[in-house]
C-alpha cells in the first residue's frame, strides 16, 4: 500500500496553495507552546487548515498497485485497453456471482460467515482511508483501539442475534447463560475500557486528528456493522429475503449500464457524470421484472423461503418449515386493462412477488443514492476506488456501497409490514420474569387466547 | 468544573498567550448586569468565584423547582437541554470548519435531529403510553408503522444530503455530515437513556446526576484544599487527591441520599401514564429494592459502630455502584470533553451560562452516567416490562401464542404454580 508517510510533504499540484514551508514542523512538533502564534508551525492548525481548504487544493490519494492476476493479463494481452478493461470487469463480475450461489448452495451458516469477512473488511478500507487522509499511520494506539472498537461493537450485536436464535444452544450452557443476562452490561464494559484507553492515550500535538480518527472510527462502525447485522437478521427471516434484495441491487447496477450503454443520453446527476436517465429508467423496469421472476422462482423452495432456525439436536441450520401465507399461490384478479392484454381473468401469484416490487423499486429509486454518496465520498477525499481489492472493480466498498440502504430498508420493512415480533424472543423474556409477573401475563394470556377460540376452555394441564 | 476554573485560575499571561493562539472564541460575556454591578468592587478572580458560585446554587435551586414540578416538565427539560447541547457541538462544527454558508446544511442537521428525536420518542411514547395510543386511531396508525415512518423520513434527509452536494464542497460537506452524525449519536441516545431512567422511578434520575455534581463539587474542594500530585496531562489542574477524596465522599453522599429518598413514593415509584386522568402518576407499592431489610454487619465495622445490624434500603447497596461509577468513570466523559476542547482550541463549548460556559460544559461527565445507570437498570434491576411483553404476545400469529402459552404452561408447572383452582379460573 502506498503511504504519504512524509508529514513535512504534501506532494501534488495543489500544495502551492498550502501554507508556506512545512519542513520546520517536520523536525517535532515542539513549536507548539503558549507563547508562540506562528499559525504554520502550529500542528494542529495545520489541519485547520486542511480542514478548511477548498477541495482543489487537497492531493490526490493514489490507491495501491494493479493486482489483476497474471493469468488474465496473459490471455487478454492481445486486446486494447479499453475492451481489456471490459473484459476484466466482465469476468470478476461472472466469478462473483459464481462465487454467491456457491456460498447459497453451502447454506445459512457460510452465508453468515461471508457477510462477517465482508463487514471486517469494509470497516478496513474505510479505516485506511481515514488513515490516509489524516496521515495518521503513526499516531499511537489508533489501529488498535479502531479494531477493539470494532470488536466490542460486533461483540454486542452478535450477542444480541444469538441470544434470540440459539436459544435452546444457549440454556444449556452454564457459562453462556452468564454471559447471555449480563450481555448488555459486558458490552458496555468493554466499550467503557476503549473509551477510557482513547481517553488515556491523547497526546498532546496530536488531538484533533485523535478526534477526528476517532469520530472516523465511529461513523464507520455505525454504517458497516449495523447494516451487516440488519442483513443477518433478514437472512434469519428466511433466506429469499436476503437473496432477493441483494440481487435486485445487482440486477439494477448491471442493468441500468447496459441500458446507459444503448441508449444513454441525458446525464442523471452531476456527481456520476456516467449516469444517465435513460439508464436509471430502463434498470427501474428491468429490476421490477427481475425481482418479479426471481420472487417466482424462489418462493416455491423451503429452502429459501423458511426461517433460519437452529435445531439443537442436529447442532446445524434448518430451514424447514410450513411456508407462510405469502409463500403459497393465491389467485389474483387482473384489473380490466391487463386483461385484454394477457387474455386471462386470473392469475396465480405469490404474495411475496407483491412485495418484490416495493423491494426491486427501493432497489432501483433509492439504492442508487447510496451510489452517489459513495461517489461524493471518494470525490471529497479524491480517491479512485475505495481499495483494489478486486481487479476492475474496486474494492469490496465499491461493490457494497448501494447495498446498505437496501438492508435497513428490508429490515424495516420487515418489522412494519410482514412479521411482528420475534417469538423465541418474547419467549425467552416472559422466562426471565419474576414468577407473579408470569402467572399473571399467563392468566391474561389464557382470557384472551380463550375468547379469541384459539384455546379450549375445558383443556386440563 | 476543573477545566474552566483552570482556565479562569490562569493568570493574565497565560490567557493572553491563549488568546493569541487565535482561539475559536465564544461570544460575548453573558453575565447579567445585576451581578456585575454587584460585584463590580472585586478583584477580577473572587468575581469570577463568586460568579460561579451564585450560578451554581442557581442551577441547583432550578434543579430542585424541576424535580417538584414533576415528571413531564423534567421530560422538556431534558428535551431542552438535548437541543441546546446538539446546537452547541454543531456551532463548533460550523466554526472549525468554516462553513456557515454551505448551502442547505443546517437546515439539514436540524432535519436529521428532528427525524432521530421522532423515532426516539416515538418508541418511548408507544411504550409508556400505550393505551392512550390504542385509543386516538391516527396515533395508532403512526405507532404501528413507527420505524417505517422514521426511516422513510431519515432517508429523505439523507437523499437531500446527496442531492445537495456541491462541487468544490464536497469534503466540508461530509466532514458536517459526519459530525452532525456522531452528535447526534451522543447527545440524543443519551437524552434518552436518561428518560428512560426517569420513567423506572425519579430516584433513578435524581440520585446518578447529583453524584456527578457531587463528585465534582468535593474532587473539586478537595482538590483545592489538599491537592498536589497531577491526575493526568489533559486536565493539569486535577489531582490525585481530589480524585480520591471526591470518590469517598461521593460514596458516602450518594449511600445518604437514597435513604432519604427512598422514603418517599414520588420518588421510588415508576411513573405511569394514567388514562383516567390524562396525567402522570407515581403511586404504587414500592418494590423490595425500597423497603428497608436487616443487613449483618461484618465484624470489622461491628467494633467501629458497635451495632450488630443496620437497617438499609437495598438500593443504597445500588447507589454504592453508581457512585462509583460517577466518580472513577464519570471524569473520563470530562477528559473526553477537554481533550475536544483542547482539539479544537476553544475555551468553552459556548457561553450560554455565565462562569460556566456552555450546557454541555455542565453535561460532559453526565452522558456516560446515563448510559451506565440505563444499562444497569437493564441488566440488575428490572427484566422486561411485563405490558410491552403481552403486547407484543398479541401481535404474534395465532400458532406461535399458542406455542408460547404452552411452553409457559408447562414452565409454570415445574415451578409449581399452577394449582388446579388457577388452572379453573
Amino acid at each position: 500500500m502506498l503511504e504519504l508517510r512524509h508529514r513535512g510533504g504534501c506532494p501534488g499540484p495543489g500544495a502551492a496553495g498550502a501554507p508556506p514551508p512545512r519542513e520546520g514542523e517536520a523536525a517535532g512538533g515542539d513549536h507548539e507552546t503558549e507563547s508562540t502564534s506562528d499559525k504554520e508551525t502550529d500542528i494542529d492548525d495545520r489541519y485547520g487548515d486542511l480542514d478548511s481548504r477548498p477541495d482543489s487544493d487537497i492531493p490526490e490519494i493514489p490507491p495501491s498497485s494493479d493486482r489483476t492476476p497474471e493469468i488474465l493479463k496473459k490471455a487478454l494481452s492481445g486486446l486494447s485497453s479499453r475492451w481489456k478493461n471490459w473484459w476484466i470487469r466482465g469476468i470478476l463480475t461472472l466469478t462473483m456471482i459464481s462465487l454467491f450461489f456457491l456460498i447459497i448452495y453451502m447454506g445459512s451458516f457460510m452465508l453468515m460467515l461471508l457477510v462477517l469477512g465482508i463487514q471486517v473488511k469494509c470497516f478496513h478500507e474505510i479505516i485506511t482511508i481515514g488513515y490516509r487522509v489524516y496521515r495518521s499511520y503513526d499516531l499511537p494506539w489508533f489501529r488498535t483501539l479502531s479494531w477493539y472498537f470494532l470488536l466490542c461493537v460486533n461483540y454486542f450485536f452478535y450477542g444480541e442475534t444469538v441470544a434470540d436464535y440459539f436459544a435452546t444452544f444457549v440454556q444449556r450452557e452454564e457459562q453462556l447463560q452468564f454471559l447471555i443476562r449480563y450481555h448488555r452490561f459486558i458490552s458496555f464494559a468493554l466499550y467503557l475500557a476503549g473509551f477510557c484507553m482513547f481517553v488515556l492515550s491523547l497526546v498532546k500535538k496530536h488531538y484533533r486528528l485523535q478526534f477526528y480518527m476517532f469520530a472516523w472510527t465511529h461513523v464507520t462502525l455505525l454504517i458497516t456493522v449495523t447494516q451487516s447485522h440488519l442483513v443477518i437478521q433478514n437472512l434469519f427471516e428466511g433466506m429469499i429475503w436476503f437473496l432477493v434484495p441483494i440481487s435486485s441491487v445487482i440486477c439494477n447496477d448491471i442493468t441500468a449500464y447496459l441500458f446507459g450503454f444503448f441508449f444513454g443520453r441525458t446525464p442523471l446527476i452531476k456527481l456520476s457524470p456516467k449516469k444517465t436517465w435513460e439508464g436509471f429508467i430502463g434498470g427501474f423496469f428491468s429490476t421490477v421484472v427481475f425481482g418479479f421472476v426471481a420472487a417466482y422462482m424462489l418462493s416455491k423452495y423451503q429452502y429459501f423461503v423458511c426461517p433460519v432456525e437452529y435445531r439443537s439436536d442436529v447442532n446445524s441450520f434448518v430451514t424447514e418449515c410450513e411456508p407462510s401465507e405469502l409463500f403459497q399461490l393465491q389467485s389474483y384478479s387482473l384489473p380490466p386493462f391487463l386483461k385484454a392484454v394477457l387474455r386471462r381473468e386470473t392469475v396465480s401469484l405469490y404474495p411475496f412477488q407483491i412485495h418484490s416490487i416495493a423491494l426491486s423499486t427501493f432497489a432501483s429509486l433509492i439504492g442508487p443514492f447510496g451510489g452517489f454518496f459513495a461517489s461524493g465520498f471518494k470525490r471529497a477525499f479524491k480517491i479512485k476506488d475505495f481499495a483494489n481489492t478486486i481487479p476492475g472493480h474496486g474494492g469490496i466498498m465499491d461493490r457494497f456501497d448501494c447495498q446498505y440502504l437496501m438492508a435497513t430498508f428490508v429490515h424495516v420493512y420487515i418489522t412494519s409490514f410482514i412479521r411482528g415480533p420475534n417469538p423465541s424472543k418474547v419467549l425467552q423474556q416472559l422466562l426471565v420474569l419474576q414468577p407473579e409477573q408470569q402467572l399473571n401475563i399467563y392468566k391474561t394470556l389464557k382470557t384472551h387466547l380463550i375468547e379469541k377460540g384459539i384455546l379450549q376452555p375445558t383443556l386440563k394441564v | 468544573i476543573f477545566d474552566l476554573f483552570l482556565i479562569y485560575g490562569e493568570t493574565a499571561s497565560d490567557s493572553e498567550s491563549r488568546a493569541e493562539a487565535a482561539p475559536l472564541s465564544a461570544s460575548t460575556d453573558d453575565t447579567p448586569e445585576v451581578l456585575n454591578r454587584a460585584l463590580s468592587n472585586l478583584s477580577s478572580r473572587w468575581k469570577n468565584w463568586w460568579v460561579r458560585g451564585i450560578l451554581t446554587l442557581a442551577m441547583i435551586a432550578f434543579f430542585f423547582i424541576i424535580i417538584y414540578l414533576g415528571p413531564m416538565v423534567l421530560m422538556i427539560i431534558v428535551m431542552c437541554v438535548q437541543i441546546k447541547c446538539f446546537h452547541e457541538i454543531i456551532t463548533i462544527g460550523y466554526n472549525v470548519y468554516h462553513s456557515y454558508d454551505l448551502p442547505w446544511f443546517r437546515t439539514l442537521s436540524w432535519y436529521f435531529l428532528l427525524c432521530v428525536n421522532y423515532f426516539f420518542y416515538g418508541e418511548t411514547v408507544t411504550d409508556y403510553f400505550f393505551t392512550l395510543v390504542q385509543r386516538e386511531e391516527p396515533l395508532r396508525i403512526l405507532s404501528k408503522y413507527h420505524r417505517f415512518i422514521s426511516f422513510t423520513l431519515y432517508l429523505i434527509g439523507f437523499c437531500m444530503f446527496v442531492l445537495s452536494l456541491v462541487k468544490k464542497h464536497y469534503r466540508l460537506q461530509f466532514y458536517m455530515f459526519g459530525w452532525t452524525h456522531v452528535t447526534l449519536l451522543i447527545v440524543v441516545t443519551q437524552s434518552h437513556l436518561v428518560i428512560h431512567n426517569l420513567f423506572e422511578g425519579m430516584i433513578w434520575f435524581i440520585v446518578p446526576i447529583s453524584c456527578v455534581i457531587c463528585n465534582d463539587i468535593m474532587a473539586y474542594m478537595f482538590g483545592f484544599f489538599f491537592g498536589r500530585t497531577p491526575l493526568i496531562k489533559l486536565s493539569p489542574k486535577k489531582t490525585w487527591e481530589g480524585f480520591i477524596g471526591g470518590f469517598f465522599a461521593t460514596v458516602v453522599f450518594g449511600l445518604l441520599l437514597s435513604y432519604v429518598m427512598s422514603g418517599y413514593r414520588c420518588f421510588v415509584c415508576p411513573v405511569e401514564y394514567n388514562n383516567d386522568t390524562n396525567s402522570f402518576t407515581v403511586d404504587c407499592e414500592p418494590s423490595d429494592l425500597f423497603r428497608l431489610q436487616e443487613y449483618n454487619i461484618p465484624e470489622v465495622i461491628q467494633s467501629v459502630i458497635g451495632l450488630t445490624t443496620v437497617w438499609m434500603y437495598p438500593f443504597q447497596i445500588h447507589s454504592i455502584a453508581l457512585s462509583t461509577f460517577a466518580s472513577l468513570i464519570g471524569p473520563f466523559g470530562g477528559f473526553f470533553a477537554s481533550g475536544f476542547k483542547r482539539a479544537f482550541k476553544i475555551k468553552d463549548f459556548a457561553n450560554t451560562i455565565p462562569g460556566h460556559g456552555g450546557i454541555m460544559d455542565r453535561f460532559d461527565c453526565q452522558y456516560l452516567m446515563a448510559t451506565f445507570v440505563n444499562v444497569y437498570i437493564a441488566s440488575f434491576i428490572r427484566g422486561p416490562n411485563p405490558s410491552k411483553l403481552i403486547q407484543q404476545f398479541l401481535t404474534l400469529r395465532p400458532d406461535q401464542q399458542l406455542h408460547i402459552f404452552n411452553t409457559l404452561r408447562s414452565h409454570l408447572a415445574d415451578k409449581g404454580m399452577l394449582t388446579v383452582a388457577t388452572e379453573d379460573e
